[in-house]
Formats: C-alpha cells, sequence, structure tokens
C-alpha cells in the first residue's frame, strides 16, 4: 500500500485512491486475513538447478517447500474455508436421505433388501455412515486444519495489535466511511484537548499525535472485544471437534430389558446389545445393580389425543459400589445418573407370567416372558421356549408357543387378534404350541424372541385345525396327547434401559457455550477508529475534520460519529458556513500529510 | 369435565381466530397490491440519475467529491438561524452504488397509494392481534407451548414473521416494502396449515414434556420467521442489484421493472438490512441447536447423532455460518452472500417441512 497520493498505475478516480486510503487507514483492525491476490507463487518447477544429485536434491526441497507453503496459504485462506464450509453444508445432506447405520439399522437392512445393486455402489461411496465416511471426514478435517492454521497466527497478530497504539489519522480524512467537518473560533490546541479527553472518556484508546510530521490529531480506537470474540468463537470450535471425537472415542453404551420385580448389574455380560468407543477401558464401566420395582405407563383415554402417552415411569432401586441402596424414578426426560453412567428409559411392553408343566407333569418352565410391542396400541408379540420338557413316553420333546399377547384384546378378520388400546383393559394371551426340536443345541446362536419351526410340527386342535387358544389371566390349557399344559398366571410389564457413559460431554458443552459467547461478541462489537484533526485555517479560524473507520460496514459508524461530533461542539462551537460551496479547505486539494498513514499500517 | 368442555371451545375459537386472521391478511394483501399499483402513477427514477452521476463522476477523478463534502447547514428556524450539527457524510465501500437514493416506497409519491399502504399497515396489525389470539388461545386450550405440532408451529412461524415487520416499522425502520411479499406467503403459510397441516391434538408424548420445550422450539420459530425476513430482503436485493448494474452499464431496463425497482430501497439498503437481521438471528440460531442438543442428550441419550432433523439444522447452521464468512471476504460480498442467505433460509424450511413429512426422524413425532 503507498502512502503517495497518486493511484496506482492503471487504476484511476477517486475510489481507488479513497479506497486504497481507507484500506491503509484500516491496517490492523482486525486480523482477518488480507484478501490475497494470487500473489503467492510456489515453487513452478523452474529456478536455477545446480548440477549433480546434490543440486537436484536442493531444487527438489526448494520446490517441495514452495509448493507446501502456497498449499498451505491456500488452504488457510477465508477463499478456502468459505469454499469447505460449502462442501461440509452439501457433504451433510446425503446422510439425512440415505438410512444410515448406527442411527437407522433398520432403515438400511430394509434399503439393502430392496435395492442390492444399488447398496453395493452406496457401500462403496460409504453411503451408509456418511458422517464417518473417508470424504466426510476429509472435508471437515481440512476446514479445522484451515482453521487452526488460520486462527494461530490472527491470535499472535491480534496481541501485537493490543500492544500497539491506534493507528494514526490517514492524509485524507474525508474519504473514510464517516466524515465530517466544520469551523470553530476554538484554538487548535485546546479542541485537540477536548477530542482527547472525550473519547477517552467514551472508553477509546486516544492518543495526541503533535509533532513534527503532520497535522496535529487525535487517533482513537475501540471494540478490541470484537476480535477477542471472534477467536475465541473459532476457538471454541475447535474444543467442540475435539469434545466429539472424544466422546466417540471413549463411550459405552449398553441396553437392557427388564422385567418388573427382576434386577440387572451393569456388566458387559449382562446387557442384551452392547457397544463402545474403541479406546474405553470395559474396566472403567461404572459398577451398580438395578432393580426394576415398578413400572407406570399410561395414556389419554378421550378426545382427539386417544392412546396418546402421557407417562411414562420407572420405580426402580440401584446399589451402588459402597454397597448403598436408593430408591428412585426414572421418566423419559430425566435418567437417573449413577457416577459417569447415565441410565435412561427407553421402551416398555408387557412380558405375559407363563408356568409350563410337561407330559410327566412336571413344572418344565415357570416365569414372565417379555413380548415385543408391534404398534402404539401395544399388540405385542412373542415366543416361549421350554427347552427342557419331557413328552409322556419320557422321551425329551420340547415344546413352544408362539402368540400375541394384547393389553386391550380385539379380533377382526383383517388383523386378527389385535389390541385396542396400550393399557390392560382386557388382556388376552393368544397362542399357537409346538413341539419337537427347538434346534437350541445347534450351536447357533438364537434369538429369544423368533421360533425356528423347521424341526418343530405345529399341534392341532380336536378339528383338525392348527391348534389356538386364547387365554385371560388363570386360564389353563391342556395341550393334546397329554403333553403337557400352559397356565397363564398374569402379566407383568417390562421396561428397557439404555446404559451410557461417554466422555466429554462437558468440553462440547463448554465448548458450545464459549462459541455463542464469542459470536455474540464477534457481530454485535464494532472495531472502529475516531480521527479528530484541528489546525488553523486560511481565514484564521479553525477547522475541525472528524472522521470513522469500521472494519465492518455499519449504519452505526456514522451514528457515533455524529454522537461524538455533536458532543465536541461544546468546547468547539459551530460557526456559519460563509461561504456554503467553498467549505472549509477544500478537501480537493491534496494538502501534504508526510506521516500520514505511517502508523495506521501496524 | 367443564374443563375440558371450555377448552374444547377455546380451541374452537382458537380456529375461528386463525380464519379471521386469514380474511384480515386477504384485505392487507389486496392493500398492499393496491398501493403497488396506485404508486405506479407516479413517475420516479432517481437510480438512474444518480449511478449516470456517479458514472460521469468517474470519468472526471474529482468532479464527485465536492458533491459528497459536508457542509455545516444553517437552518432558519422564526428568523434566527440556528446552527444545525455537524453533518455526517458516510460513505460506503461500494462506492459506485453509494450515490443511490432508497426508493420511495411502494406507494411512490402518490398519495392514494400512501392512503392505501397506511391502510394495509393497520390491517396487518389488525391481523395481527387476531393471529397472536389465536395462538395464545390455543396455547390456554391445549395448557402448553403452542407448538406441539406442524400445525401450531406453522401458525406460530407465521405470528413471528409478521410480529418482526410491525416491530421494524415501530422502530422507524422503513420497511414497508416487505409488506406484500410477507402478507402473501403468510397467507400461504396459513392456508397450508388449516388445509393440510391441521391437527387437533392436544397431548404431548412425555419426551416432549420438558422445560426445552419451552426453549428450544419457540427460539426456533423466532429464529426461522426472523431469517424469513432476511431472505425476502436478499431476494429483493438481488433483484434490485441487477437493475441497479443494469443502469450503470447504460443498459434501459423495462418499465415495469422500473416501476417496481424505482420504489425498492437501494441494493445497498437491503443487503444491510438483510445482514444485520441474520447476524442477529446466527447466535440465537446457534442456541438453540445447542439448546437441541442438551435436550437429545437427555431424552436420547446423547447430543448429537445426526438424525434428519439435526442433519439440516447444521447444515442451516453452516449455511449461514458460509454468509457470515462471505460478508467478510472480498470476492465473495454481494450478490453470492445473497445467494447464501437465501439457501439459508430454503434449509430452514426444508428441515421444517420436508424432514417432518417426507424423512424419518426421531423428531417426526410432531404429528403431521
Ligand atoms: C469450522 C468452520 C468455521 C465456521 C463455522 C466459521 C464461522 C464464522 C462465523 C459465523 C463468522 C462470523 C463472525 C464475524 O463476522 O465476526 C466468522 C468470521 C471469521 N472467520 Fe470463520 N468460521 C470457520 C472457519 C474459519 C477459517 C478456516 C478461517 C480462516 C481462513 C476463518 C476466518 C474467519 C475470519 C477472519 C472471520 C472474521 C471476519 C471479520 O473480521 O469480519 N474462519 N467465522
Amino acid at each position: 500500500m503507498t502512502d503517495d497520493a497518486t493511484p496506482p498505475p492503471g487504476r484511476k478516480g477517486p475510489e481507488t485512491a479513497a479506497d486504497a486510503d481507507e484500506t491503509t487507514a484500516g491496517g490492523g483492525l482486525s486480523t482477518a486475513p488480507a484478501e490475497e491476490e494470487a500473489t503467492s507463487v510456489p515453487g513452478s518447477f523452474g529456478g536455477a538447478r545446480a548440477p549433480g544429485a546434490g543440486g537436484a536434491l536442493a531444487w527438489t526441497a526448494r520446490e517441495a517447500v514452495g509448493w507446501a507453503r502456497w498449499f498451505w496459504r491456500q488452504l488457510t485462506s477465508m477463499r478456502v474455508a468459505l469454499i469447505l464450509l460449502f462442501l461440509l453444508a452439501l457433504a451433510s445432506i446425503p446422510g439425512s436421505l440415505i438410512p444410515q447405520q448406527g442411527t437407522d439399522e433398520l432403515g438400511v437392512r430394509d434399503f439393502r433388501q430392496r435395492n442390492p445393486g444399488l447398496s453395493d455402489v452406496y457401500d462403496t461411496l460409504q453411503l451408509f455412515h456418511v458422517y464417518s465416511s473417508v470424504w466426510f471426514s476429509a472435508i471437515y478435517l481440512l476446514l479445522f486444519i484451515s482453521l487452526v492454521g488460520c486462527i494461530l497466527p490472527r491470535s499472535w497478530q491480534f496481541v501485537g495489535q493490543l500492544r500497539a497504539r491506534p493507528a494514526r489519522a490517514p492524509r485524507r480524512l474525508d474519504r473514510m466511511p464517516a466524515y465530517t467537518t466544520w469551523r470553530t473560533d476554538t484554538a487548535p490546541e485546546q479542541v485537540l484537548d477536548a477530542a482527547h479527553g472525550l473519547l477517552r472518556g467514551r472508553r477509546f484508546r486516544a492518543d495526541r499525535h503533535v509533532g513534527a510530521a503532520g497535522r496535529p490529531h487525535v487517533a482513537a480506537e475501540k471494540g478490541y472485544l470484537r476480535e477477542v470474540g471472534n477467536l475465541v468463537f473459532h476457538l471454541s470450535l475447535v474444543v467442540l471437534l475435539v469434545a466429539f471425537a472424544i466422546g466417540r472415542l471413549f463411550y459405552a453404551e449398553g441396553g437392557k430389558l427388564v422385567v418388573e420385580g427382576t434386577s440387572f448389574a451393569n456388566n458387559i455380560t449382562m446387557y442384551d446389545d452392547f457397544e463402545s468407543g474403541t479406546l474405553y477401558d470395559l474396566d472403567d464401566l461404572e459398577r451398580f445393580g438395578l432393580t426394576l420395582n415398578d413400572f407406570q405407563a399410561t395414556f389419554a383415554r378421550s378426545g382427539p389425543d386417544l392412546g396418546t402417552p402421557t407417562e411414562f415411569t420407572a420405580d426402580v432401586t440401584y446399589r451402588t459400589d459402597d454397597g448403598r441402596e436408593h430408591d428412585t424414578t426414572i421418566d423419559v426426560n430425566t435418567p437417573l445418573r449413577i457416577g459417569d453412567s447415565r441410565v435412561r428409559l427407553i421402551g416398555h411392553g408387557f412380558a405375559p407370567d407363563v408356568t409350563v408343566t410337561d407330559g410327566q407333569g412336571d413344572v418344565v418352565y415357570s416365569g414372565p416372558v417379555p413380548f415385543i410391542p408391534q404398534d402404539s396400541a401395544l399388540t405385542s408379540t412373542g415366543v416361549i421356549k421350554v427347552p427342557d420338557a419331557v413328552g409322556p413316553d419320557g422321551e425329551p420333546d420340547q415344546l413352544a408357543f408362539q402368540g400375541f399377547f394384547n393389553p386391550t384384546y380385539n379380533v377382526d378378520e383383517v388383523r386378527g387378534p389385535h389390541s385396542t388400546f396400550p393399557e390392560p383393559d382386557f388382556p388376552v394371551l393368544t397362542l399357537n404350541a409346538f413341539h419337537g426340536d427347538l434346534g437350541v443345541d445347534s450351536g447357533l446362536p438364537q434369538n429369544v424372541y423368533q421360533l425356528d419351526t423347521t424341526n418343530m410340527e405345529q399341534f392341532t386342535g380336536p378339528d383338525g385345525d392348527l391348534l389356538r387358544f386364547d387365554m385371560q389371566p388363570g386360564d389353563t390349557v391342556d395341550l393334546p396327547d397329554g403333553v403337557g399344559s400352559i397356565t397363564f398366571e398374569g402379566f407383568d410389564q417390562w421396561a428397557t434401559f439404555q446404559v451410557a457413559s461417554r466422555s466429554g460431554n462437558t468440553w462440547a458443552l463448554v465448548g458450545s457455550l464459549a462459541a455463542i459467547v464469542g459470536l455474540v461478541g464477534s457481530l454485535m462489537l464494532r472495531r472502529r477508529r475516531v480521527w479528530v484533526r484541528a489546525w488553523t485555517g486560511d481565514d484564521g479560524r479553525t477547522v475541525v475534520e472528524m472522521a470513522a473507520l469500521g472494519r465492518t460496514e455499519s449504519a452505526r459508524v456514522p451514528a457515533e460519529l455524529a454522537a461524538l461530533a455533536d458532543a465536541l461542539t461544546r468546547d468547539a462551537p459551530l460557526l456559519p458556513d460563509d461561504a456554503p460551496d467553498g467549505g472549509p479547505d477544500s478537501p480537493d486539494d491534496p494538502t501534504p500529510e508526510s506521516a500520514a498513514a505511517e502508523g495506521a499500517r501496524t | 369435565m367443564t374443563l375440558a368442555a371450555a377448552n374444547e371451545g377455546l380451541a374452537d375459537l382458537s380456529n375461528t381466530l386463525v380464519y379471521a386472521a386469514m380474511a384480515v391478511y386477504a384485505l392487507t394483501f389486496l392493500a398492499y397490491t393496491a398501493e403497488w399499483i396506485l404508486g405506479s402513477r407516479s413517475k420516479v427514477a432517481r437510480t438512474a440519475t444518480a449511478l449516470t452521476a456517479e458514472r460521469a463522476g468517474q470519468d472526471d477523478a474529482e468532479a464527485a467529491v465536492p458533491a459528497q463534502r459536508p457542509a455545516v447547514t444553517v437552518r432558519e428556524a422564526g428568523g434566527t438561524s440556528v446552527l444545525e450539527r455537524p453533518r455526517i457524510v458516510s460513505r460506503s465501500t461500494t462506492p459506485a452504488r453509494d450515490a443511490v437514493p432508497d426508493g420511495p416506497g411502494a406507494a411512490g409519491e402518490d398519495e392514494q397509494g400512501d392512503t392505501y399502504g397506511r391502510i394495509a399497515v393497520s390491517l396487518t396489525v389488525l391481523a395481527f392481534l387476531l393471529h397472536l389470539g389465536a395462538v395464545i388461545t390455543r396455547a390456554v386450550a391445549v395448557g402448553r407451548g403452542p407448538w406441539g405440532n406442524m400445525y401450531e408451529f406453522s401458525v406460530a412461524l407465521a405470528v413471528v414473521g409478521i410480529a418482526g415487520y410491525l416491530g421494524f416499522l415501530a422502530a422507524r425502520t422503513p420497511v414497508r416494502w416487505l409488506g406484500l411479499p410477507l402478507v402473501t406467503t403468510v397467507l400461504l403459510d396459513l392456508g397450508l396449515a388449516v388445509t393440510v397441516l391441521y391437527n387437533e391434538q392436544t397431548q404431548l408424548v412425555p419426551a416432549l414434556d420438558s422445560v426445552w420445550m419451552w426453549i428450544h422450539v419457540p427460539l426456533a420459530i423466532v429464529c426461522g420467521g426472523l431469517f424469513y425476513l432476511g431472505a425476502i430482503s436478499a431476494v429483493l436485493y438481488l433483484f434490485r442489484d441487477r437493475y441497479e448494474t443494469k443502469l450503470a452499464t447504460g443498459g434501459q431496463p423495462g418499465r415495469l421493472a422500473t416501476s417496481v425497482m424505482e420504489r425498492l430501497p437501494s441494493s445497498l439498503t437491503l443487503d444491510r438490512f438483510s445482514y444485520r437481521i441474520n447476524a442477529a438471528v446466527f447466535p440465537v440460531w446457534t442456541f438453540t441447536i445447542v439448546a437441541g442438543a442438551i435436550w437429545a442428550e437427555t431424552a436420547w441419550g446423547r447430543y448429537w447423532a445426526w438424525d434428519p432433523k439435526e442433519t439440516w439444522a447444521f447444515i442451516t447452521w453452516v449455511a449461514y455460518a458460509a454468509y457470515l464468512h462471505a460478508r467478510a471476504t472480498a470476492g465473495w460480498k454481494g450478490r453470492r452472500a445473497a445467494y447464501l442467505a437465501i439457501a439459508g433460509v430454503i434449509c430452514f424450511l426444508i428441515n421444517y417441512f420436508g424432514v417432518n413429512i417426507f424423512f424419518d426422524s426421531l423428531h417426526g413425532y410432531g404429528g403431521v
């Protein structure tokens, strides 16, 4: 940037000169990188190359460094940051359209079944786990490298700016975004003293420049906190990302279905499903045991909300490592915190309580069997497996039952047996019965909620139809041929709990709140400079010039200047203009102002 | 039982108020339209003058400067000369457009048009009161925040947009030009709400029964309504900017374009208005997302899981972050920044309408 008034060759007009002036005067008003006009020259694969291997090596090194610097400068430029932000937004879209592993396993499975060909393509592109895919990670990692590469130098620069004094006035104040001038009878010295006092009173950092070079003036600056806010915001984003990464690496999450009256211990072997981050140490699992005493679910019984849940509450007792017992309740929005684990209520259903006897008359099964809800009225399906049953002939003859539990039973042609309301107003257990080989000894893992009927035979009723029976609590049904009986004793409710511990949550919270505070500072505060210059004009009167420059364009910069000028006129009252057109020193004639923007460049 | 009946009565009253508000908005729409039509009779064409003067000034380097020089004005009052405050001259960093004055508004300089404009504003106030009444009675009737499903959300979103508009008017910001586009879209939104989205459900599922329901959701509505105002301004900016560019390069825009564009504020004013709103709302939107994450952490056990709703909130956020960056980067100011602001609102709307209806999201229980 030049101090010279002459516009650079090839450019003309007041705009360019004014812009140049303004840029100089605005130097150091922000730590934002100056707009790079593709000035950086990479190694360019040219230049002298000394002969021999040494020369080639030196050349290669020089090239490599050149290119690396060029790449780094590109990466940390505002333009590339902008493009990366844009890419990040675009790259997030597919993940919201395609079912994602982790959040929607069922959707993924479904999609794979329906579109096998497309699924292969998606797999190659990692579209089933977009947010952990290589390309998505690449974008945000580049963005954050860019961010750090941008933030660190800016922080140093800002520390420098904090130490520096406000930039001196540019040569031509009338080219600043807000400008005013008037004449007064107060002596220039007094005007400047008053201006200095005024600006300091308004918490500007202000300096008086009386001196050899240039006309005396006051230079002032305010709003340094804006830069602090901006840096805090960007740094908080880094904190957030790190917290996010920690959350992904150090976490454990297990799910467990618990029937009323039963317990579980927080131990990996106890879970129905469990997953943890790669760096999570399983020995760190919080030690506790939990008993579900009672579960209540209530639902609206009338009006437009019929069947909508109004309350889910689990009464539990938990035992911590020190052997103490605590009673508490868990509901959907109030998880239980034990140490660094959180126990959340995530589902519920019914477990019919049955007793099964076999062909020998022995009780071979007794207890609640969780049935899985299929709809919002809690039509539930389930399987009862009885592997220890012995037939009337003394040979093992395993039994199994498959069917529905409906808290408010109804049956129709289309839907078969189903429930019409989620509370147990008319509970009925509807079952089919099987005998034969459950296949549990085959060594293959079995799903407790599914029945493999390949080696089983379904009982038929006296009329030759497949046997199906409805039971109300207390009912007993005898199976054909004396193979046994089943009694529907009653039912319990069950609840599923998720036990999770995750590191980094606090940091994520701190990071995001700091980001907001920083943002508010960055967007609401304005960093601006004000200059006041006063000198004795040709007619012996004092000419006062004031100008203001803000980092961002804002209507409030002129407004503030107006208020300041207004305050200053108390000490330097206005004189009416006798020459309406001539004004004070005509700004057209470039009065030499040697030291002009000298300080402005810091 | 009587309480339930009373609530049902209130819910009906709320519905009636929505329809009443829609009727008044329709009248408002007509009044704004009348303002635009009558305003076209006046002949205002200052933009071209300003821009051509500026071009002449460019040719003769220094000639433009005196025009900008401040003078200490002397105002005659009661015969004596009263000294005014020093007058502030401001110039923007896009000096070429600096001298372009704001248009006079839809009414142009037509008095009758202005009358219709005033009527339209009064009607907007009336419709707003009915509309607000509808939201409040609904809240009382259902005994919770009136933002439990898409119907309620749409009604509340529109009320925020109108409230913002009236708020600017009350603060003496000349934004009457927002009236017509805003009321038109508010009518569309309400129409959609009472037909497609209508839902008389009052109960919330237990997961929504949380203090965050009182923080996260209303804030999202406020952000949406205000971002929307910013986006209208950005769209108008794009048109007005093209018009000004055409004039500045010596083009001759059509008569209709001239008539409409001349009455809008200058591109600079539109751009700044849009920026001020977006910059003020962005931190609030950030907080809205953080509040949602805190809620998700308690209700679902994780603060962020890329659920479609979360994803689109994030996309919206990134779009606005890009917008603010663009404003700070020389090569991206102006039109490209405006496109980003519009993209931001579109993302918000996709998140709101699209995700609830077409996506499989945990947030889907709001009920369509
Ligand atoms: C994670 C990605 C990023 C996000 C979400 C983000 C967001 C933002 C936002 C919202 C602002 C507006 C605040 C203001 O105007 O003061 C801003 C300003 C700024 N950002 Fe970023 N940013 C990101 C990355 C970067 C990177 C990589 C750079 C460096 C090239 C950067 C440099 C800046 C600068 C210099 C400003 C201030 C501009 C000014 O002074 O007006 N940001 N950023």
